[in-house]
């Protein structure tokens, strides 16, 4: 599903280029559950943002899907990322002046799909997830845990190939988090991809694989035989 | 373009801080409303100008019989003379330039004592000697019974044309003069038409109190012989006033011995020239009112530039999200121009609408108290002024919102999310 093959990215500040990702080869079949780990500066960011289509690399080659991504026009890109990527955020990122329905139908409304059926798709979703009671709240009614459910959702809605999570648990109590992480297996368990950067190893730990970056380099790539939470038994996501 | 989503983006970025807004929005309301006090002011006193010109031919030139100031040809400086019947051949014969000659003559007299009597009523006016070009030349607005005519020139008859306040003063209300009688310095002339004056103000007032008789009429009864008091014509369309104007003056110093460089002699006014001068007057003034109202304008679009700045600053994280989650950089762009070009236009119509309303209430208040002047006569803003007007709105909205929108896309989406 993804793939990468010396990856390098530098940012440019001034007179210095700052070597962010310093050749990073990786590849994620379709269906696992990977956690990128790192310290802050590790590149991590940068990684999921190239992943994401949001930033570009300077060099080496990016599959998604099978498709070289590789001087897209931005148009192009923002639908490839509308159809493939769902992203979920650390500070969950809903939109303030939406209620969570209108949140979560956003994804459809730059795909030009009528009010009515992205609103009925949304509220559809809203109901497998448990979240339906909430669909008329705005987000700053909500508690971090309920806002981030209905981020994910939100990344859901589109049907993408690919999740990515960027400090999903961050802003999360311990017992939040978990429950959080519940939902991501669930959703990968319904064969969608997840990759998650975190800094914190209980979480990564409940993951399949275990990519741990080090100034712009893969350090270790482990599997994760043994996970630490079992998923509770949750109403199944599509 | 038209979903609800989009408005309602739009509203709530607005809303969000109406203080702001309102005050952006105020800088358009304001450029968009002193251009169109500033048009329709021009207006007014260009209407207010012009219309003292009456009708008259604007290629018109009068000509009058002044002192010589040289000595010719034997003759002494200081020096009277004057135009003869002679002259008026001789200006149509040998002048091709001139399309319309009017031979004029004021029948002098009485010397502001009262010279027109009917019946119990006297009163003094004054009264002047013309041809029936005169109308196509300085036309005047017949009310009633026609104007001076060629038979009347060629029998020399005893006709009068009057003006409004003549007949207002010598005539009952209600009474219809034309056919009546009217003692003119001692000679009964027959009414055969009134007027009023198509010009403004004191102009019109001192017209109205004019009477026309024939010019050969008044010649003969008043004993002028062949003098001619002075001439009014007007050159052929194609050819300007004033090389009429130079002709006619070259033509008439040779036939009364006058010396070619004698400036003064031969007194003259060329309305071409007068018409010109206020005309550039007035380009002058229309493109003074342009610039400061496009100025202003241009002002108030800087304003909505900077406001939109912020907004898009203020939106950064927003605007990431919404690209993380597949909005093209012309979603976003376009977003922000709609906004900025609602926030021009809103205000820019609304500046309209009371500019033109002020215009219209200062308007109906001059026609409703009657009162007029010689510096202000009908402001008033035509159609296409103001759709003029609406497109510099939506366009300088279009151009306001282009940095902001810019801005808006360039920063990458990553960084936007991550922006606090």
């Amino acid at each position: 599903m993804i793939y990468l093959d010396n990856i390098h990215k530098s940012y440019v500040m001034g007179t210095n280029a700052l070597h962010v990702l310093k050749g990073i080869n990786l590849e994620v079949a379709e269906g696992e559950l990977v956690a990128i780990m790192g310290s802050s500066g590790s590149g991590k960011s940068t990684l999921l943002n190239i992943i994401g289509m949001l930033d570009t690399y300077d060099e080496g080659t990016y599959r998604l899907d099978g498709r070289l991504i590789r001087n897209m026009s931005e148009k192009k890109v923002a639908r490839f990322r509308n159809s493939h990527i769902g992203f979920v955020f650390q500070s969950f990122n809903l939109i303030s002046f939406k209620n969570a329905m209108e949140n979560v139908a956003l994804p459809l409304y730059y795909r030009n799909i009528s009010r009515k059926k992205r609103n009925h798709v949304a509220m559809e979703l809203l109901e497998k997830m448990g979240l339906e009671e909430w669909a008329e709240h705005m987000p700053n009614e909500l508690s971090g845990g309920q806002q981030q459910r209905i981020a994910i959702a939100r990344a859901l809605v589109s049907k993408p190939r690919v999740i990515l999570a960027d400090e999903p648990t961050g802003a999360l109590d311990s017992q939040t988090s978990y429950e959080v992480m519940d939902l991501f297996k669930e959703i990968n368990q319904s064969g969608i991809t997840v990759l998650i950067v975190t800094h914190e190893n209980d979480i990564a730990h409940m993951t399949d694989r275990i990519i741990r970056l080090h100034d712009g380099n893969i350090v270790a790539d482990e599997m994760n035989s043994v996970r630490k939470h079992e998923p509770v038994l949750q109403p199944s996501i599509p | 373009m038209f979903d609800p989503d989009r408005w309602h983006e739009i509203f709530y970025a607005l809303k969000k801080n109406k203080l702001r807004t309102v005050l952006t929005a105020f800088g358009v309301f304001w450029g968009i409303f002193m251009l169109v006090i500033m048009m329709g002011s021009g207006n007014g006193l260009e209407n207010a100008v012009f219309a003292d010109f009456g009708n008259m031919a604007s290629n018109s030139v009068f000509m009058w019989t002044q002192r010589t100031t040289m000595p010719y040809k034997g003759f002494q400086r200081g020096r009277y003379y004057n135009f003869r019947n002679s002259d008026t051949q001789a200006l149509k014969d040998k002048i091709p330039e001139i399309e319309l000659i009017a031979p004029r003559i004021q029948a002098w007299g009485g010397g502001g004592a009262n010279n027109v009597i009917r019946n119990e009523r006297t009163s003094s006016f004054t009264i002047f000697g013309d041809c029936p070009e005169l109308q196509l030349i300085d036309p005047l607005n017949m009310t009633d019974g026609r104007f001076i005519n060629a038979f009347d020139l060629e029998q020399h008859r005893k006709v009068a044309v009057i003006g409004a306040k003549v007949k207002n003063d010598m005539f009952e209300p209600g009474e219809d003069p034309i056919g009546e009688y009217l003692r003119i310095q001692g000679v009964y002339f027959q009414v055969v038409g009134v007027f009023e004056s198509r010009k403004s103000d004191q102009q019109a007032e001192w017209e109205n109190q004019v009477i026309y008789l024939p010019f050969t009429t008044l010649q003969q009864t008043y004993n002028y012989g062949d003098i001619v008091g002075w001439y009014a014509f007007t050159s052929h369309p194609d050819v300007p006033a004033s090389v009429a104007e130079a002709k006619a003056k070259r033509l008439l110093a040779e036939r009364h011995s006058i010396h070619p460089e004698d400036q003064r002699a031969i007194g003259s006014f060329n309305l071409e020239k007068e018409y010109q001068k206020m005309t550039g007057l007035f380009i002058g003034i229309r493109i003074l009112v342009w610039i400061v109202g496009i100025g202003t304008l241009f002002a108030g679009m800087v304003g909505v530039s900077n406001i939109m700045l912020i907004v898009v600053r203020e939106r950064t994280k927003e605007i990431g999200i919404q690209r993380a989650i597949g909005a093209t950089p012309w979603n976003i762009m376009s977003q922000v121009i709609t906004e900025s070009v609602i926030l021009t236009t809103a205000a820019g119509y609304f500046g309209l609408v009371v500019g033109v309303g002020i215009i219209e209430a200062v308007n109906l208040a001059l026609l409703k108290t009657g009162t007029s002047s010689d510096m202000f006569k009908n402001p008033e803003i035509d159609f296409k002024m103001a759709i003029m007007a609406l497109l510099i709105l939506i366009v300088s909205g279009v151009l306001a919102g282009l940095v902001p929108a810019r801005r808006a896309v360039s920063i990458k989406p990553i960084d936007a999310i991550r922006f606090e």
